[in-house]
């Protein structure tokens, strides 16, 4: 079971880093659409401090969802994910390999590179740690939900908008909470805890059901 | 008893019993209304609640509650009846939550619609970011992602199926909105709603709102079934049934 994770798990990696191009768009896309916010609505210090948090997260939310179609595209077009489907193996688990294999490349890159585009926003060290720790507990669950709705449009025309219409809906909790945990830490540290819990709690319920979900999609989608 | 569970799982047999059915929902849904609204309107007292009172808009109630309990209930309902279909593999299960769809998202956007109205007067803006208000945005989203979802895919089989699983993993939201409202403390949530009880309600304004509950109720049995016939017409064309009784209907 464990070897066959790892199995695609390596694969996709591999596959992804032949392809570096991919792998960065989705970086700059974030870094571009956050830097800019301030040229839209003005470089003043505080009124950045006060948008950083919720621009992070949205421009998070909108690089993962972009990165999504990716997801099973390239395989269901030249039928590895029929083959897939069709090992002896749980489906469930093959998508687990790739929908980490999608955060460990799409997600891990954001919260990387979250100081520096904190230190965009002026945010303090202690909001940068915060914001690091919110998007490494709520970008994996991006990618777990994300994988439902991939695995829904998968192969339909214009998938990419219907992809966003059915799965941001989905993500707003996300997005409440994991913008919340930084704007608290700018009252009081102590108070940042219960969100990055219900992060964590998050995570545990996507990791828990999302994989089910998205493989009875495929399921569906490929029949 | 036991063969006769299925017998109106097919569509060519729950067909005319959908028919036979629909006025008798049509007269119930005017009848409660009626009745309802007439209570409301003339028989209530003119203004709800202590100190601050608020004065006759607060009869938009009458339309705004029931509404909003129907967007959820009728949500509940499209998953019980796609959860039917994936698990049974019944046709007639998926057109129902189909059928059952649209009238939700109705429900959905006049909840929030005569809520803004409601708040103008009472909070003095349209629109605020109360948790129950963006909740119950969201249900809209999720109705016009399943309807997307359904009307994106051509082949009707995997459109059923995706659509139905994607309104079961949607389910996630209803008990959002149902306790966005009875927040832990009022302080930390600036929840604009007033925490609600139907115990507490005055007798007189609480029956105006099942009736009125009840006639929103049976005005989605009444829609939701003439929906679903001519789901069934559309789906079965190729049948020789529905040719039998467009002949007959002198319409072929």
């Amino acid at each position: 079971m464990l070897r066959v994770f790892w199995c695609v798990l390596l694969r996709d990696l591999t596959l992804a880093l032949r392809r570096r191009t991919d792998v960065l768009t989705t970086l700059f896309f974030f870094i571009i659409v956050v830097s800019l916010f301030p040229l839209g609505v003005g470089t003043e210090r505080q009124i950045l401090q006060i948008l950083g948090p919720g621009v992070v997260w949205v421009a998070a939310l909108l690089a993962s969802m972009l990165a999504l179609e990716r997801l099973f595209a390239a395989d269901y077009e030249d039928g590895t994910l029929e083959q897939m489907v069709l090992t002896a193996q749980p489906l469930s688990l093959l998508v687990l390999a790739k929908i980490t294999a999608h955060w460990l490349l799409t997600g891990l890159p954001l919260v990387l590179i979250a100081p520096l585009v904190g230190m965009q926003y002026h945010l303090s060290d202690d909001a940068i740690l915060i914001m690091m720790l919110a998007l490494l507990l709520g970008t994996p669950v991006l990618s777990l939900i994300g994988a439902i709705g991939a695995a829904l449009t998968l192969g339909l025309r214009g998938g990419g908008i219907l992809l966003s219409l059915l799965i941001l809906p989905l993500y707003i909790p996300v997005l409440v909470y994991g913008a919340g945990a930084v704007t608290a830490s700018g009252i009081d540290m102590a108070d940042t805890r219960p969100y990055l819990a219900l992060l964590g709690a998050f995570l545990v319920a996507a990791l828990t059901f999302a994989p089910l979900a998205s493989s009875a999609a495929l399921k569906i989608s490929i029949e | 008893m036991a063969s006769n569970w299925f017998r109106f799982a097919a569509p060519a047999s729950f067909y005319p019993l959908a028919g036979r059915m629909i006025p008798v929902f049509w007269i119930l849904t005017g009848v409660c209304l009626l009745a309802g609204l007439y209570w409301g309107f003339f028989q209530t007292p003119d203004q709800l609640g202590g100190s601050n009172a608020q004065k006759e808009y607060y009869r938009i109630i009458f339309i705004h509650v029931p509404a909003a309990w129907m967007s959820m209930w009728l949500y509940v309902v499209m998953v019980v009846w796609a959860a039917i279909g994936l698990v049974f593999n019944t046709r007639l299960s998926f057109m129902m939550a189909n059928a059952i769809a649209p009238t939700g998202a109705i429900f959905t956007f006049l909840a929030l619609w005569t809520g803004a109205f409601w708040g103008r007067p009472s909070w003095g803006t349209y629109w605020d970011w109360d948790p129950r208000l963006t909740t119950e945005l969201i249900l809209f989203f999720m109705y016009i992602g399943y309807i997307a979802l359904h009307s994106a895919i051509d082949d009707t089989r995997r459109a059923d199926r995706a659509a139905a699983l994607l309104a079961i993993v949607g389910l996630v939201m209803v008990p959002l909105i149902f306790w966005s409202v009875n927040c832990p403390d009022p302080n930390q949530c600036a929840a604009l709603h007033q925490r609600s009880n139907l115990t507490q309600i005055e007798g007189n304004i609480l029956f105006s709102m099942l009736a009125v509950t009840f006639g929103f109720w049976m005005y989605s049995f009444a829609t939701t079934l003439m929906r679903l016939r001519s789901i069934i017409l559309t789906r079965e064309s190729d049948n020789s049934w529905v040719q039998e009784l467009l002949v007959k209907d002198g319409r072929a």
